[in-house]
């Protein structure tokens, strides 16, 4: 099939970007999106330019480093999928497709569809941990039983690959949903309950820092998440935060 | 023992580690925070190494290439972490988890090391749960497990198909903790492009920053590599597109001896290529075949039909279907060692019975699973004659509760649903068992140089067993390095920062940016992606699933020819003091172009068919691969000399006092 695309091209991090026009022919329904780049990107080495960055690696939709705005969707028009498990017979011969980097405050542009993502691992520095030292004399892992039910909850919650497309689908570029998602596996935890007061509090507080917008409640991100992380997680973040403002 | 020492500890197998723990220097906690550690790799075994070496009380620098230490490729392990709990009393024990090991790698790892391995299984599934890893539980809210191949028990803990995610979390999750006490300092976007020695000790590194494309120079008092393996030789693999050999490369070209460098684990399950656009492979993971069984048509015609479309899989009966691993390993079925049933697949496929338009796939089925898992549910909830069709709802409902995620992400790269005809299948590259050879305290051959994880090559021998590398890079992180290295700091805390001016340092630096350069200038037309495609073409097709003389010395030929081509021609555009994701493709391919040849030719010497290593010459005449413990019981590690093909070969003979050197059956 025969392609138009448009895709945002950003020197570096203080150059202004813009959107550049490319005709990509000879694209195949069994290709990824990603594969489909790999093609432009070998035309454009070919002819002398530079290639299109974009961040990529595992390519089986789960490090989370795939990150891509297509005809303005997170990982493109495909549900519960990344970019990287996009594939091109999800579009047409003759499409337009539109391609832009997660757009958000906190998370600036290095160059062209690359961004920063780093206020993520920030957020999780602040408390996205249970604070429990190397030693060869843990209890058991087996003293402590956890209901089915709880432990795979704990397991939803933790399935975020921390791609961003949260923040990308939202329009006030909140991070609440990711930053629930750890709040909330380790609050459903007994291992995590210990300290489950400090962490909300320290994780909320970092992502504001970030500079993250607040949430709405539109359920755009919930949408848009390629692991169906569930807005119940903001909700019990919310509960979180509250019970430990509470406490003081 | 010629200049191998392998320093491993004397007395009973069982004793050696707890008394290795006792014997060695300590350092004091407040001379700790005087010594400097570079972590290189941020996977399981650098994560968890980082992270507990920074609780000790070290101050660690942290590198990955990836914008996140969360992203290191442990995260795609999908099937489970193996451990000698038996919560499930069916006679597991460190000794078995041991021997299933030492004879999954068809005798060729060092039995103390293995012994070590198993012994501080139990203590990762500890560690994790008190972390908040969340495995799998049963009903009575205790720990789950299932069966892996080559083995006889259920050892293996899980978090869904995402056991290399959660774990990795965790380990990032402890790196977290410290990076906010400012123990750890993680440099991410950052490359290892050099090791730096100083008095013939690893004293640190030249690194790039992948964003600036600034070379930086840091220092420690000793440094880890835990960078994981190095299969993307083959281009197509299923690694991470950016997983590379050059920060263990580099300390090979330094002096680290390179150990048994053609062992390559090629998996049975993975989806098929697709075409001639493929930039990677996708694993399905080995808990398939828990439930999953391998098949391909008893007939030709069938074969042909089914390529052809004029066939469905589903309208094959039982009795035309040849359920290859179940007829020629009774014993083990569908569960054989990876190597076996990836050989296993070859075999039908080179005979004709592939079942793909390129004829090289088998069928993954899980109808069997489907019917008996709804029959058991059925009559648990109470139902009375229940029909087919409600049989195979409830049946689905259980196998999608167990692989969801898998059966997903096969129907969106496939296109084609697996609850309703099998899956199509084929091996690829998936792991390497040879690396950085390492003494008992995970030290290289350069003092002060340790590795760890996949990036060595201790443990698994010729083949790995399933979830056998999360339980490996956790062990050597947490529980291994965290007390040898402090053996060697010992001698250290009255040595100070190293500078990073010294002449070594210049040395080293100027290295890199003539290296950097000099690929910059190639004059011809071809990408790097061009390159990496033609050297994974000769590494599949000529050192791939089986080998033979002829065409190791024509791969050895090719590689060698391509390696200067490359060198002269390869296209960069961009600059080097900016990011540059052709330039730092084009480093890790020109060091692939130099381990593949010596690839090859350590298959080549290696005259003898052991676990993933399969020489044409060396089969028994049912086609198993055939031993030569006489002549090739040994460790090949190879020192640099220059080229490649000038490489001088070290043994370390194998001794195994513990366990019997047997032929390999799984009959």
């Amino acid at each position: 099939m025969k392609l138009y695309l448009k895709i945002w091209r950003q020197k570096d991090a203080s150059a202004k970007g813009q959107m550049v026009d490319y005709t990509l022919n000879g694209v195949e329904s069994d290709m990824s999106f990603l594969e489909m780049l790999d093609i432009l990107n070998e035309e454009l080495i070919s002819k002398g330019e530079e290639p299109i960055e974009f961040d990529h690696d595992c390519r089986e939709g789960i490090c989370g480093t795939c990150s891509l705005q297509i005809n303005g969707r997170p990982h493109g028009p495909d549900t519960m999928i990344t970019v990287c498990q996009l594939h091109m017979r999800s579009f047409n011969d003759g499409d337009e497709i539109v391609i832009e980097p997660w757009r958000a405050k906190a998370f600036p542009v290095i160059k062209d569809l690359i961004v920063d993502r780093s206020a993520f691992d920030r957020i999780q520095q602040a408390g996205g941990y249970i604070s429990v030292n190397t030693s060869g004399r843990p209890v058991d892992a087996n003293a402590i039983p956890i209901e089915k039910h709880v432990a795979d909850a704990a397991m939803d919650a933790a399935t975020c690959i921390g791609c961003g497309a949260c923040v990308a689908a939202c329009k006030n570029a909140s991070a609440m949903l990711f930053t629930s998602a750890k709040v909330s596996q380790f609050a459903l935890l007994p291992q995590g309950q210990v300290e489950a007061a400090d962490r909300v509090q320290n994780m909320v507080r970092q992502m504001d820092l970030e500079g993250f917008g607040n949430c709405t409640n539109t359920g755009a991100c919930e949408v848009e998440c390629p692991k169906g992380i569930s807005l119940e997680n903001i909700a019990r973040m919310n509960r979180e935060y509250l019970s430990a403002s509470v406490k003081g | 023992m010629g200049i191998l020492d392998s320093k491993e500890p004397q007395g009973p197998l069982a004793d050696k580690w707890a008394k290795h723990k006792n014997e060695i220097d300590l350092v004091n906690p407040a001379n700790k925070r005087n010594i400097d550690i570079i972590v290189v790799g941020t996977g399981l075994a650098g994560g968890s190494a980082a992270a507990t070496l920074a609780e000790l009380g070290y101050n660690v620098k942290t590198f990955c290439y990836q914008d996140s230490p969360r992203r290191a490729h442990s995260i795609a392990a999908q099937g489970g972490v193996n451990a000698a709990k038996n919560y499930q009393g069916d006679g597991d024990s460190v000794y078995r988890l041991f021997y299933d090991t030492v004879k999954g790698g068809d005798y060729r790892s060092r039995e103390s090391n293995v012994y070590r391995l198993a012994e501080v299984s139990t203590n990762i599934i500890d560690q994790c749960v008190a972390q908040g890893v969340p495995f799998a539980r049963e009903y009575g809210g205790l720990l789950d497990n299932r069966s892996f191949g080559g083995v006889l028990v259920s050892r293996t803990f899980y978090a869904k198909g995402q056991t290399g995610q959660q774990l990795l979390l965790g380990a990032y999750g402890a790196m977290n903790r410290q990076i906010q006490r400012g123990k750890i300092k993680s440099y991410t976007r950052h490359e290892m492009l050099d090791l730096v020695l100083v008095d013939g000790k690893a004293r640190g590194i030249i690194a790039r920053d992948l964003v600036s494309g600034e070379i930086e120079r840091h220092s420690a008092h000793a440094v880890v590599l835990a960078t994981g393996g190095y299969g993307n030789l083959f281009f197509l693999s299923t690694y991470a597109m950016g997983a590379n050999v050059m920060a263990a490369w580099r300390a090979h070209r330094r002096g680290a001896f390179f150990a048994n460098p053609c062992f390559t684990q090629i998996h049975p399950t993975c989806i098929p290529v697709s075409g001639d656009h493929q930039s990677k492979l996708t694993l399905m993971s080995e808990s398939l075949r828990n439930d999953g069984r391998i098949w391909v048509p008893k007939r030709k015609e069938d074969a042909i039909a089914i390529r052809e479309g004029k066939l469905k899989p589903v309208q094959l009966s039982e009795e035309e279907r040849d359920y290859y691993l179940e007829r020629r390993y009774p014993a083990f079925g569908n569960l054989v060692p990876r190597d076996v049933a990836s050989r296993a697949a070859k075999e039908r496929c080179d005979a004709g019975f592939g079942v793909n338009k390129t004829g090289e796939a088998v069928f993954l089925d899980f109808a069997s699973a489907i019917m008996r898992y709804g029959k058991e549910k059925a009559l648990t909830s109470g139902m009375k004659d229940p029909d087919d069709n409600t049989i195979r709802q409830l049946g689905e409902e259980i196998v999608e509760a167990k692989y969801g995620n898998l059966f997903q992400m096969y129907e969106k790269i496939v296109d084609a649903n697996p609850y309703k005809t099998p899956m199509m299948i084929y091996p690829a590259v998936h792991y390497t068992m040879g690396g950085l050879w390492v003494d008992y305290n995970l030290q290289t051959t350069i003092p002060g140089c340790y590795a760890a994880g996949e990036a060595n090559f201790s443990d698994h021998g010729a083949n790995r067993l399933g979830a056998s590398a999360l339980m490996q890079g956790l062990a050597d992180g947490y529980f291994v390095l965290p007390y040898t290295i402090g053996d060697y700091l010992s001698d250290d805390i009255r040595t100070g920062a190293i500078p990073t001016d010294s002449p070594e340092f210049d040395a080293a630096e100027k290295d890199v940016r003539d290296r950097m350069e000099k690929l910059m200038s190639g004059t011809g037309i071809h990408s790097v992606d061009y390159y990496h495609k033609k050297l994974g073409k000769i590494m599949w097709n000529k050192c791939g699933m089986s080998r033979n003389e002829k065409e190791l010395k024509e791969a050895i030929k090719e590689i060698a020819e391509l390696r200067k081509d490359f060198w002269e021609n390869v296209k960069i555009p961009g600059s080097v003091d900016s990011k540059n994701q052709e330039l730092e493709k084009a480093g890790r391919v020109a060091d692939f172009l130099e381990l593949g040849e010596l690839f090859a030719k350590d298959a080549l010497e290696r005259k003898e068919s052991c676990g993933g290593h399969f020489r044409e010459e060396y089969q028994t005449p049912e086609g198993e691969a055939l031993r030569d413990d006489e002549n090739f019981k040994f460790v090949s590690a190879w020192e640099y000399m220059g080229e490649p093909s000038a490489a001088k070969l070290h043994k370390e003979d194998l001794v195994y006092e513990n366990i019997k050197l047997k032929t390999r059956s799984y009959k």
